[in-house]
């Protein structure tokens, strides 16, 4: 295959160093006796994924760190990426006991790093069914979190699956879009690797844009998962948006991770202030940019990103801008780069401008990050699969969208969320595959 | 400050305060025991004096639990391998030094009178303050016929601590194995024999483990172990009923130095309040120094003001009396588990702990207001979790989706349905509950009021024995 690999690149590490680094072994062990083993626990609850939180970390505690891996990745497949992109402060941390007890929430992704990291230090594969004849066939379209849940459920059970994606490497946003100072796009893949090894079929560059090719798939496959993702970032709607010098959250994100930007100076504005625009911003700081501005329509109270996203911002050094918008994108002979905003008000409602309050920023990027947009259409057209607002409308326990043999996940339905969420929704989808395969063989 | 003096232990044994280090490695030499002195410790047993053995290496192993280090703590090594000759010179400085500190010896001879006479004369001139004879070590000693040998055997027990009162001009203590059916034939022996005190308890038989990679049990001696005796904090509890058992015999008791997993003052508090004129340390002493004796000396004197005792004569064996048989426990004393809604923090430990290990009185089926009765169905443990594993989660990426709703919580910080609740009527009042509840004073036993006078095993069943006779 298969799953490409890489160049390691030293100057990328030393600037994004990892937030939370792993824990040693017997700091694991330690942290892992203060975890109290609540009945039914709440961390558990609260993960997408319903990882048996207790269970794997008191199989840490015992030295038992081969079935700690296997609880996690029997609910998770990805726990080793979750374990390091999860906003756990909404999640499983954030719904830890010991808040109302002795106020620090057990470390749970960084146990649950510490067991998956060993699992693949080890080198062990998953036990796994072999593929039986007439099991079977799924198309996975994407090779995202919900893709790569879906195939291994669906391998694991004993079905083929088999990955179709547009880009040259898989893992979607885990490789290509999580700030690498929590997800290195190296441990995507390895995770994707671990998958590919499962029995999961890879196939690249597969560009799916025609009636011919969901044909060519329906013949091939019994059913078919779309684990689309979201399009392009919408563009900012404002003369100049396509100006040299504009490049989107995503893009930039990307290009760093995969070694295609590796320095900024200068002046860099992220319009948006979303955890995503963050990300961005953080990573135009650790680039190298001396000022960094986020510059946000609303007020900080408004704002759709984590707490604990806007305050590692400000500790990184990101200035905020808020109740400003921009109005247009500029640029002169000297190719200098100019950002027009105006400060906006909240009235009734309405954003409305504040008279003589323009201001003009001399930058050298502007970063749009005020969300994405769904590409959909294609099935929307083609096969009748219901879309509102943009995102695959799916039964939420099943994942099956209005075409029965098409079934969907991740951020293409439910907008964007977390990786956790789309594995939720991955696995999901595989287990009903499965049952409808076995109600139509009875 | 109140008055940690001992005075007059086993007829004669003076110390500053309780605090005494027991025969073990901390009091292997003259210079360790002037530093413990310095440290705090009011006396100080002698690492056993007897003919010089040889050890071996390694000695020592412990168990350890949830990342606690020593929990219980075993060793193979045997007594004093020093000469009498060097124990007794330093012994006679130390007295020289420290003339108010209470210095006994420890002693373990063969088993004839004579040579038992002779350590006696020897270790009473050099100025020891009391002997304990060292009838407890369970191994390598007891298979020469010395140790738990002979403190395992009645008879011999009463011989020796005869021939030794023959001799001694000092209190003779005897130190009791825990190593035995019921430590209570022994101490009698010792009491026939004249002995003047016990220590109790010794070490217990055990092997603390097995290394999992090796098989190799712990302590490793070159790819073999044997049994050790087993301390520290986990026999405790042991030895604490073995204290009460001994002293609530009157063919039994004597002044007693409790011995046993004591590292605090509240262990301290606890072998005093069971009867106990002193108390000895070693493992603690051994994990953290002689400078803990700083905390139990302070840790005593404030409790002994707040409950207003002004000398350790005050408190000995105040909770003597409260043990007694089963039979003469009340039958009619009826208390059940109530829950602290403020204080709960949803952990439902008790709630799987009542299930599985107690009598399944603690639901989550939540209805408002208590509930009792035996015709409500509820869900068992296994049905609530595949609920929830049923569930759909999601992560709250919007402030909106990260809003905690009120009504979840009632007036309480943890949601109103992670709030277990007790069915009174069928809690038996085991305690199990509130023994795994994380939160102090949160599950607490409240008495019932049930209208029935006070009744033990003993008075029904000898009113239903009169009645059957008639």
């Amino acid at each position: 295959m298969s799953t490409a690999i890489l160049p390691d690149d030293p100057l990328l590490r030393e600037r994004f160093t990892e937030l939370r680094p792993p824990l040693a072994p017997q700091a694991a062990v330690i942290e892992a006796n203060r975890c109290l083993n609540c009945f039914d626990a709440p961390c558990t609850a609260a993960c997408p994924t319903h990882i048996d939180v207790p269970g794997f970390i008191k199989r840490i505690s015992s030295g038992n760190l081969r079935g700690s891996a296997l609880r996690i990745l029997d609910a998770n497949i990805m726990g080793g990426s979750c374990a390091r992109a999860c906003p756990v402060q909404v999640l499983c941390e954030g719904a830890c006991v010991m808040h109302r007890y002795n106020r620090e929430p057990i470390q749970i992704a960084l146990l649950q790093r510490h067991a998956v990291d060993a699992f693949y230090d080890s080198g062990e594969e998953l036990p796994c069914a072999a593929p039986a004849a007439g099991s079977l066939r799924v198309a996975c379209i994407g090779a995202g979190p919900a893709s790569l849940a879906c195939a291994a459920e669906l391998r694991r059970q004993g079905a083929s699956a088999t990955i179709l994606e547009r880009r040259a490497l898989p893992g979607g946003l885990n490789t290509y879009g999580v700030a690498e100072y929590k997800l290195r796009s190296a441990d995507s893949l390895r995770e994707v690797e671990m998958i590919h090894r499962m029995g999961v079929e890879f196939r690249f560059a597969a560009d799916i844009a025609t009636a011919a090719d969901l044909d060519d798939i329906e013949s091939e496959f019994d059913l078919v998962f779309l684990g689309l993702g979201l399009g392009a970032m919408q563009r900012l709607g404002l003369p100049g948006d396509d100006a040299e010098g504009v490049l989107n959250a995503l893009e930039l994100i990307s290009a760093y991770k995969t070694g295609h930007i590796r320095e900024l100076s200068g002046t860099v504005v992220v319009v948006g202030a979303g955890n995503t625009a963050i990300d961005a911003a953080n990573a135009a700081r650790r680039l190298g940019a001396e000022t960094v501005y986020m510059v946000y329509r609303r007020s900080e109270k408004d704002i759709s990103a984590f707490d604990f996203e806007y305050e590692h911002a400000r500790q990184e050094g990101v200035q905020f801008l808020w109740r400003r918008q921009p109005v247009a994108i500029r640029t002169d002979d000297q190719g200098a780069l100019f950002l027009d905003t105006v400060q906006v008000r909240h009235t009734d409602g309405e954003l409305v401008p504040i008279p003589d309050s323009e201001f003009t920023i001399e930058c050298d990027l502007v970063v749009p990050a005020i969300g994405q947009s769904p590409l959909t259409k294609l099935v929307q057209q083609l096969r009748q699969v219901e879309v509102c607002d943009g995102l695959i409308v799916t039964d939420r326990a099943t994942g099956q969208t209005s075409h029965p043999r098409y079934f969907a996940g991740g951020d293409c339905v439910n907008g964007g969320r977390e990786v956790v969420d789309a594995v939720a929704d991955g696995k999901r989808a595989a287990l009903a595959m499965l049952k409808s395969k076995e109600v139509h063989h009875g | 400050m109140a008055d940690l003096r001992v005075r007059g232990f086993a007829g004669a044994i003076n110390a500053p305060n309780p605090f005494w280090l027991a025969s073990a490695p901390p009091t292997n030499t003259g210079e360790m025991i002037m530093r413990a002195f310095d440290a705090g410790w009011g006396g100080a047993v002698w690492k056993t004096i007897g003919e010089p053995i040889t050890n071996v290496s390694s000695r020592y192993s412990a168990t350890d639990w949830n990342s606690q280090r020593i929990m219980g703590f075993n060793n193979i090594e045997l007594i004093s391998d020093r000469t009498v000759e060097t124990n007794l010179r330093e012994m006679a400085e130390v007295k020289r030094r420290y003339p108010r500190h209470a210095v006994i010896a420890s002693l373990m001879v063969a088993s004839t009178r004579e040579a038992w006479h002779e350590i006696v004369k020897r270790t009473e001139d050099a100025g020891a303050d009391g002997l304990e004879l060292n009838f407890g070590c369970p191994h390598g000693m007891s298979e020469r016929g010395m140790g738990s040998a002979v403190g395992q055997v009645p008879e011999y027990t009463e011989t020796i601590t005869a021939w030794v009162k023959e001799k001694a001009r000092t209190p003779v203590l005897v130190k009791l194995t825990p190593n035995i059916t019921d430590i209570r034939a022994i101490a009698r022996a010792a009491k026939r024999g004249g002995a003047d005190g016990l220590s109790a308890i010794n070490t217990i038989n055990s092997i603390t483990g097995i290394d999992l990679d090796t098989l190799t049990p712990r302590p490793n001696v070159d790819g073999k172990s044997t049994h050790g005796g087993y301390c520290g904090p986990a026999v405790k509890p042991i030895a604490l009923n073995m204290v009460a058992q001994i002293l609530s015999d009157p063919s039994a008791a004597l002044p007693l130095s409790g011995i046993g997993g004591i590292g605090t003052w509240r262990d301290a508090a606890e072998f005093i309040l069971l009867g106990c004129g002193s108390v000895q340390v070693c493992t603690a002493a051994m994990h953290y120094g002689y400078r803990i004796v700083e905390d139990m000396a302070e840790g005593l004197d404030n409790w002994m003001r707040s409950k207003g005792f002004h000398t350790i004569e005050e408190f000995r064996g105040l909770s003597l009396p409260r043990v007694t048989d089963w039979n003469n426990l009340n039958l009619n004393y009826k208390i059940v588990a109530r829950i602290d809604e403020q204080k709960c923090i949803g952990c439902d430990l008790c709630h799987i702990a009542c299930w599985d290990g107690a009598h399944q009185c603690i639901h989550l089926d939540r209805v408002s207001g208590p509930v009792n009765g035996h015709v409500e169905l509820h869900d068992s443990p296994s049905v609530i979790e595949a609920r929830s594993r049923a569930s759909i989660a999601f992560t709250p990426v919007t402030r909106k989706e990260r809003e905690v709703d009120p009504a979840s919580h009632g007036p309480y910080p943890t949601p109103l349905a992670r709030i277990p609740r007790v069915d009174e009527t069928e809690c038996v009042g085991c305690n199990l509950c509130s023994l795994v509840c994380p939160v102090d004073d949160c599950i607490t036993m409240v008495r019932v009021d049930n209208g029935l006078q006070p009744e033990t095993w003993e008075e029904r069943t000898r009113v239903e024995s009169a009645e059957s006779t008639k």
